[in-house]
């Protein structure tokens, strides 16, 4: 023990440095570097930055070396990825390392996958306020708008992820507590009748301050969106949620090459890794662009609506001031601004 | 400050040689916990290589025995502010003795929290966005960022306290209780907080009705200071019975009558609750039946509460009896199976049934798979690993069989 003590003791305190001098003479210069360091005032961003350019340094230093081993794709992927993993959260980047970002997915995406893929950052229309309106008497129960909503937006094939859940109901209850959603059989039925449920995005929603990272938001649009690279994968939003609306990434989410959809939204469809949050966004990557999200238009019954409810000559603020509109588990109040009606 | 560098290095390497010396049963009880320990390690590799897709959980059930165990040890930890309270406050000599054994235990739990959170993590690479500044720090609306803090600032707190104490009397010195008695004020509260905290996680969220009720927080204390009292009981027994050490029957009686209150507490507040849950049981009521009944052929939770709610009734009757709370062959199991039931209650009986039914009543079950399970004891391994060097280290200075020797 005592000689433990000894060496340990020679370690720290006559230990030559490569220079041949005293430790504590010869490196001081290391510590006014680190001074130097300390001393500037480095926002969170700077010190990003120079750790991903020192990264990517580190790479072409590599590159010199074994230049037969790595190829120049390997190098070029390994380089953008070590940026991607030091970016900051979506909500509180400036434009410029938001566009940074939607170039490097697009560039990885091509380099490691061969996906041509375009990632918009579009931003809230002003004067905009996304809502959505079911209409109970007309689903019969297709479930068309689930295989869209699938094909749209990449949900992971493996795990048969969903978004969108439709509820058979038997007449004289409206309670989901008597809904099937596992129904397998033709549709329509005669006794039968069908409730779609999916993100509310609440006005409201809890899902929101539960996150310790601030990885999930509310948008100007009032559409309630994730940050996937942000999220640490705690999974206390979809304890939150009181619609169930929340899906997590158990695996590595997998689609087919051929059955991407390269129309992607940084806040929308784009791939997601294993171990992240995602969840249903009123398909941002169409609706910004004055569309209908997929489910919307691939509807055979005309149930589903969605429009501005800012805009005083749309269909879904007809519907909520003419009809006889309700919302699940309005005594939350949560707000969602998903509203359900008969004709 | 140069002498109290060497003091702390001769300090810290005394105390390694200790741990790392000491009677066959010692070495075979801590390379059995390595055991564990190394395959709690294989098993996380092929978690986080696949994801948590090895695990039990879905997104229907989407904590399971992870969180579970989490929220026990919280109340593991929190206990030792029952023998905390005691001894500082009161100047209560018996417990003076014991009391670095309770700060061990919290410390050694706290350890465990924090890895059954990190292995619950989907994306652990990821966790340094929750560095102030650097990342992003939702504080104070997040419930789970309060959680962090409270967590690891009762972690330094436990850490520090002890280590204090036994630096100075490893020296020869009486510890100032000027220094060091407001920082035992604020572990006090802050073991309330740790635990008020952790309850109020799950009690804030309306989307879980089972979840949602004011008596989540008390229930959590008394609970806690029940089980917790009651394993640091079981861990004098086995350190009286195994070690050189000397353990007062005076601690142990009245460790046995702190159990005993809380126990009768933790029930009258049980009581409570089902009457709430059962006397007129409306859709709120689902999680309960599910848990205590089982809907239709769902039923994998039912053997489990009876078990938990008979243990802790036997257990609480019997303690309560003078006769039968002095008689150390019944009150060694009594404790033992007191810490059992609470562990049920805790994680089968309160986590896994929260998500049972789904918000949109849809009953999907949830079983650990064994990855899950191995992964867990790993954990628990590592727990008990650094409980047992802390707690004898506590011990051996205590006692003077740990001293600076006359040379260094």
């Amino acid at each position: 023990m005592k000689k433990i003590r000894d060496f340990l003791n020679r370690f720290l305190k006559g230990k030559k440095c490569d220079h041949g001098r005293d430790q504590a003479n010869c490196c001081s210069h290391e510590e006014s570097g680190a001074k130097q360091l300390l001393g500037r005032t480095m926002g969170r961003r700077n010190f990003l930055r120079g750790a991903a350019a020192s990264a990517g340094a580190g790479a072409s230093l590599m590159a010199v070396g074994p230049t037969a081993l790595l190829d120049e794709k390997t190098r070029q992927s390994a380089s953008l990825k070590w940026e991607e993993y030091f970016k900051g959260n979506y909500r509180v980047m400036n434009k410029k390392e938001r566009l940074a970002t939607l170039k490097r997915l697009e560039e990885l995406a091509k380099l490691n996958r061969n996906e041509n893929i375009q990632v918009s950052g579009a931003e809230p229309i002003p004067g905009v306020l996304f809502g959505y309106a079911f209409n109970i008497s007309k689903c019969e129960g297709y479930m068309d708008c689930i295989k869209a909503c699938v094909e749209e937006n990449n949900l992971d094939r493996d795990s048969n992820m969903q978004y969108i859940k439709v509820f058979e109901m038997d007449h004289g209850k409206i309670n989901l507590e008597n809904g099937d959603a596992a129904y397998f059989h033709e549709v329509p039925q005669d006794d039968k009748f069908y409730i779609g449920t999916q993100c509310m995005h609440c006005e409201n929603p809890p899902c929101v301050p539960v996150c310790p990272t601030g990885a999930t938001w509310k948008e100007q649009d009032g559409i309630v969106v994730v940050d996937y690279d942000w999220c640490i994968g705690c999974r206390y939003c979809e304890a939150a949620c009181p619609y169930w609306a929340r899906r997590f990434n158990w695996g590595e989410p997998h689609v087919p090459a051929e059955q991407i959809n390269p129309n992607q939204h940084y806040l929308g469809n784009r791939k997601k890794s294993k171990g992240s949050m995602e969840k249903c966004h009123f398909c941002v990557q169409r609706t910004r662009k004055g569309e209908n999200p997929a489910c919307v238009d691939a509807c055979p019954t005309g149930a589903r609506v969605f429009g501005n409810i800012l805009d005083p000559n749309s269909d879904i603020r007809y519907i909520i001031e003419n009809k006889k509109v309700f919302r699940l588990k309005e005594e939350l109040g949560t707000e969602p601004k998903f509203w359900y009606y008969m004709d | 400050m140069r002498i109290f560098y060497r003091q702390f290095t001769n300090f810290f390497f005394d105390c390694l040689r200790y741990s790392l010396t000491g009677e066959r049963i010692y070495h075979l009880w801590m390379g059995f916990l390595t055991f564990l320990m190394l395959m709690g390690a294989g098993l996380y590799l092929i978690q986080l290589d696949q994801g948590l897709i090895v695990t039990g959980m879905n997104d229907y059930v989407s904590w399971g025995l992870y969180i579970s165990n989490f929220t026990f040890l919280v109340g593991l930890a929190a206990a030792a502010v029952m023998l905390v309270l005691p001894a500082y406050i009161f100047s209560d000599v018996d417990f003076h003795k014991v009391v670095l054994i309770g700060e061990g235990v919290a410390v050694g739990a706290l350890f465990m929290c924090l890895a059954f959170v990190t292995v619950d993590m989907g994306g652990p690479h990821r966790l340094w966005h929750l560095i102030p500044k650097i990342g992003y720090f939702n504080w104070p609306e997040s419930m789970l960022a309060w959680d962090v803090i409270v967590l690891n600032g009762y972690l330094l707190l436990n850490m520090f306290i002890p280590m204090y104490i036994l630096f100075q009397r490893y020296h020869g010195r009486v510890p100032n209780k000027k220094f060091y008695l407001p920082f035992v004020f604020l572990s006090i509260f802050w073991a309330l907080g740790i635990h008020l905290v952790t309850a109020f996680l799950y009690a804030g969220l309306p989307a879980r009705p089972f979840w949602n009720n004011s008596l989540l927080g008390p229930r959590f204390l008394a609970s806690a200071f029940a089980g917790g009292p009651a394993f640091i009981l079981v861990l004098l027994g086995a350190v009286k019975k195994f070690s050189q050490f000397k353990v007062d029957t005076e601690v142990i009686n009245k460790l046995a009558i702190i159990i005993t209150a809380a126990a009768q507490i933790n029930l009258i507040m049980l009581g409570s609750e089902l009457f709430k849950e059962f006397y007129n049981p409306t859709e709120h009521s689902a999680s309960a039946m599910y848990l205590f009944f089982g809907i239709g052929k769902l039923n994998a939770l039912v053997p489990w509460i009876w078990t938990s709610i008979i243990l802790n009734i036997l257990v609480t009757v019997t303690l309560t009896f003078h006769r039968f709370r002095k008689n150390p062959y019944i009150l060694y199991p009594a404790c033992a199976l007191l810490f059992i039931a609470i562990w049920i209650d805790k994680g089968m009986g309160l986590i896994i049934p929260g998500f049972i039914p789904s918000p949109l009543h849809e009953y999907v079950e949830y079983h650990p798979t064994l990855i899950e399970i191995g992964i867990s004891i790993g954990i628990w391994g590592m727990g008990l690993f650094i409980l047992s060097i802390l707690v004898r280290l506590g011990f051996a200075i205590d006692q003077g069989f740990l001293r600076k020797s006359e040379d260094s």
